[in-house]
């Protein structure tokens, strides 16, 4: 199908929620190779990257979605998702953020995003998706300075091939699940970040994310390599509008660390979790994995998940190079009818390698969540060390916690220490704080956030302040 | 101040209480002594709002008010505090943290704006060093690892912040060395004025010698059995109960 016809597609009615009112070209719903080819033809991209996508797609018909134990949700029909969707004029995309659509900017007001209040005030540069495509990025030229690249992956393909070419598909590789075959072949967007040799990033990378045209699925890639002694902290936020479908998003996010180098990651997502019965949230399948593939490197994931239907998120670390480490801190907050099935895996490949796992679990209302955590530590990896913590607070007496650790222990010289714990909100915790003036909404947001601390201190400043504040809406009304 | 009137109370359809009298004006310190089990905590918990605790008869007035009608955190705000025989802990949560959110909600409820930060440290600072606390104690989550007698000093250290206008005290005395307990006791005798009034539980005289109370009640078995002056108290350390039920059996 030739890309004029397709660029002819019905505009969709926007009706739910506050969808910003620009025009996308969408791509019919439906996957084949001629969507995919689409895709790559708005994305201007060389024939090897066509290529790899189409041989993901080979990869992805004969994969079949996975059963999972702990999810319950009606089937995908991924003939009826459409997987692709830019603002109209991709070359006419403003170079700043002046230039910026200023109902965008509106759009990201009403998510609380004061995007060049706060990305001047915190210093932070950020790499806006919406829809699709990037809109926006800004102190791209102090970046550049320091010889740091942050830019669209669509961009990283076009300018930085080389680079793109040598690490793309090397930490997740194309067959590695099914949700990451269908985001090699359709991915549309995401960040990449190129960290070069003793480079310590200047400052914060952010990256905030939006589910905007109806019915379309975003799949973002995102690919961060620190080159040897690099640091770079790369923080990622999701929001999305109220709507009535289910949406789909499968990203897929690879960190390589070389030698030396320290990559620390921080998600705070809330995404629009569905109404009381569950209608209407994302469903967020996400492959998240770095790669300690230099000695004495370092990988971070710390996450707040609040948000989403649907979760099914596991932060990995390889951890390949000698003394390096893996740390994983996460907090879940479920309520009303979300599911959340998260965890990490942590894998032990080099000698002296460490990893940190803690994680707090938050159910209430109906919710359910599970804790999947697998440590496995090949015949290699002499003196291995890992410590993991798993606490679950539940909130009234619908709601379900429940914790999976997974150990693989294949080097005696190894050491692996477990505690979890799984206690109810303390009636006694919230009567103290109450017989103190405290109303019962903010004791409970007190004690929850008292409880979270230890992954909280591990968040850039302004993110934990967010949320703390995220977690006390995600709360709102979840007792009493 | 506060007017307790045939107050009949059970938890889990058995009945603790079974028609407490009581009257606290202002200004006064009152006591009550009894054996274990005998409803004091429970008459504490009653007065605070534990929801665990059903009032099946009688009326509690406090400042005018219906105290039962009232809301845990109203009756916080209204000024009546309570200092736990058991203060919990709350991991996570910085002492200095709790103190200024139940200022502020008392202060917000007084129709007064949050108290600004400046101000807010140098009344907590002086008010712990008063009791004799560390600065280190601001930062440390609430009540966690704290032994025994620093969580009765940090009840106490909440209500020289909290300036009660009734302070329920329950056993605030156990688990103190003597050195604490004057310091305790210090604290709360600089709460006393005209118009606050104190209720302490106690098993002990000892308290009793460094806190002078106005009044003394005997409650056994869910009743006050007697209520007498400071003098009654001595009589009970050295008699024990038993004498009581005899006589107000027969
Ligand atoms: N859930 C319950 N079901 C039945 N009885 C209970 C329950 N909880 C408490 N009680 C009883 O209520 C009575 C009063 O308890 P309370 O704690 O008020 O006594 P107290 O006077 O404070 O004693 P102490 O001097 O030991 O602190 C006790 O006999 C106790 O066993
Ligand atoms: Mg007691």
């Amino acid at each position: 199908m030739a890309s004029e016809e397709m660029e002819q597609l019905v505009r969709r009615e926007y009706t739910q929620g506050f969808v910003t009112d620009i025009e996308s070209d969408t791509a019919p719903p439906g996957l084949n190779e001629d969507t995919i080819a689409f895709i790559s033809k708005k994305k201007e991209e060389p024939q090897w990257m066509l290529d790899w996508r189409l041989e993901a797609f080979e990869q992805w018909k004969k994969m079949s979605e996975p059963d999972w134990s702990h999810l319950d949700y009606p089937p995908i029909d991924y003939q009826a998702i459409s997987y692709f969707s830019a603002p109209k004029k991709p070359e006419d995309r403003p170079q700043s953020l002046d230039e910026v659509d200023p109902k965008l900017l509106e759009t990201y007001e009403k998510l609380g995003i004061p995007l060049h209040e706060r990305a001047a005030l915190a210093g932070v540069a950020v790499d806006a998706v919406f829809d699709s495509v990037s809109v926006t990025t800004t102190f791209k030229d102090k970046l550049a300075e320091a010889g740091v690249i942050f830019c669209s992956i669509s961009e990283a393909i076009r300018e930085h091939p080389e680079l793109v070419k040598q690490y793309l598909g090397t930490v997740v590789s194309r067959g590695d699940n099914f949700f990451a075959a269908l985001n090699s072949a359709v991915f549309t967007d995401g960040s990449f970040v190129y960290v070069p040799e003793g480079v310590e990033c200047p400052m914060e990378l952010s990256t905030y994310f939006r589910i905007n045209a109806a019915n379309t699925g975003q799949f973002e890639r995102t690919l961060i390599i620190c080159d040897k002694q690099a640091q770079v902290s790369y923080l990622e936020g999701c929001t999305a509008p109220q709507r009535d479908e289910n949406q789909l998003h499968a990203a897929v996010v690879e960190l390589v660390a070389l030698d030396d180098a320290y990559i620390k990651y921080s998600t705070v997502q809330n995404w629009y979790p569905g109404d009381e019965d569950g209608k209407g949230g994302i469903y967020n399948f996400v492959t998240k994995r770095g790669d300690c593939r230099g000695d004495r490197s370092k990988i971070s994931w710390t996450q707040v998940e609040t948000g989403s239907a649907i979760t099914w998120k596991y932060p990995s670390c390889l951890l390949r190079g000698d003394d390096s480490v893996g740390e994983f801190y996460s907090v879940a907050v479920t309520n009303g009818r979300q599911q959340a099935d998260t965890g990490t895996k942590m894998i032990h490949i080099g000698k002296n390698t460490k990893s940190t796992i803690v994680s707090k679990g938050i159910a209430a209302g109906k919710s359910d969540q599970a804790y999947r955590g697998l440590v496995k530590i090949l015949p290699r990896a002499e003196n291995a060390r890992n410590f993991t913590q798993c606490d679950s607070l539940l909130i009234g007496d619908q709601c379900g916690a429940h914790t999976f650790p997974y150990q693989e222990i294949s080097n005696s010289k190894s050491m692996v220490e477990h505690e979890a714990t799984t206690s109810k909100i303390g009636e006694d915790q919230l009567f103290y704080c109450q017989s103190r003036g405290i109303n019962e909404e903010d004791a409970v947001n007190m004690i929850v956030n008292g409880f979270c601390k230890d992954v909280f201190q591990e968040l850039p400043m302004e993110f934990a302040v967010e949320a703390e504040a995220l977690l006390s809406v995600t709360l709102e009304g979840s007792v009493g | 101040m506060l007017e307790i009137k045939d107050l009949h109370a059970s938890i889990d359809g058995t009945e603790i209480l079974k028609g407490i009298n009581l009257t606290i004006n202002p200004g006064e310190v009152h006591a009550i002594m009894g054996p274990n089990g005998a409803g004091k905590s429970t008459l504490s918990a009653v007065l605070a709002g534990n929801e665990g605790y059903e009032v099946t008869q009688g009326t509690i007035t406090f400042e005018g008010e219906d105290l039962l009608e009232m809301a845990v955190e109203d009756r916080a705000r209204a000024g009546l505090l309570m200092g736990f025989q058991y203060p919990v802990e709350i991991p996570g949560v910085k002492n200095v943290y709790l103190l200024k959110a139940a200022l502020n909600a008392q202060r917000e409820a007084r129709g007064e704006g949050e108290i600004p930060a400046p101000e807010f440290m140098k009344l907590v600072r002086e008010k712990l060093a008063y009791m004799k606390m560390d600065n280190s104690f601001l930062q440390r989550a609430v009540n966690e690892g704290f032994s025994g007698g620093e969580k009765k000093r940090n009840e106490i250290l909440q209500m020289l912040v909290l300036q009660p206008k009734l302070a329920l005290l329950d056993e605030i005395d156990s688990g103190l060395d003597i050195d604490a307990m004057k310091v305790v006791s210090q604290g709360v005798n600089s709460l006393r004025s005209e118009d606050r009034s104190i209720l302490m539980v106690t098993h002990y005289q000892r308290l009793l010698n460094h806190i002078e109370p106005d009044v003394v009640h005997i409650l056994m078995d869910g009743r006050v059995v007697k209520s007498g002056d400071k003098t009654l108290a001595t009589e009970v350390e050295d008699r024990g109960y038993d004498w009581l039920t005899e006589g107000s059996v027969a």
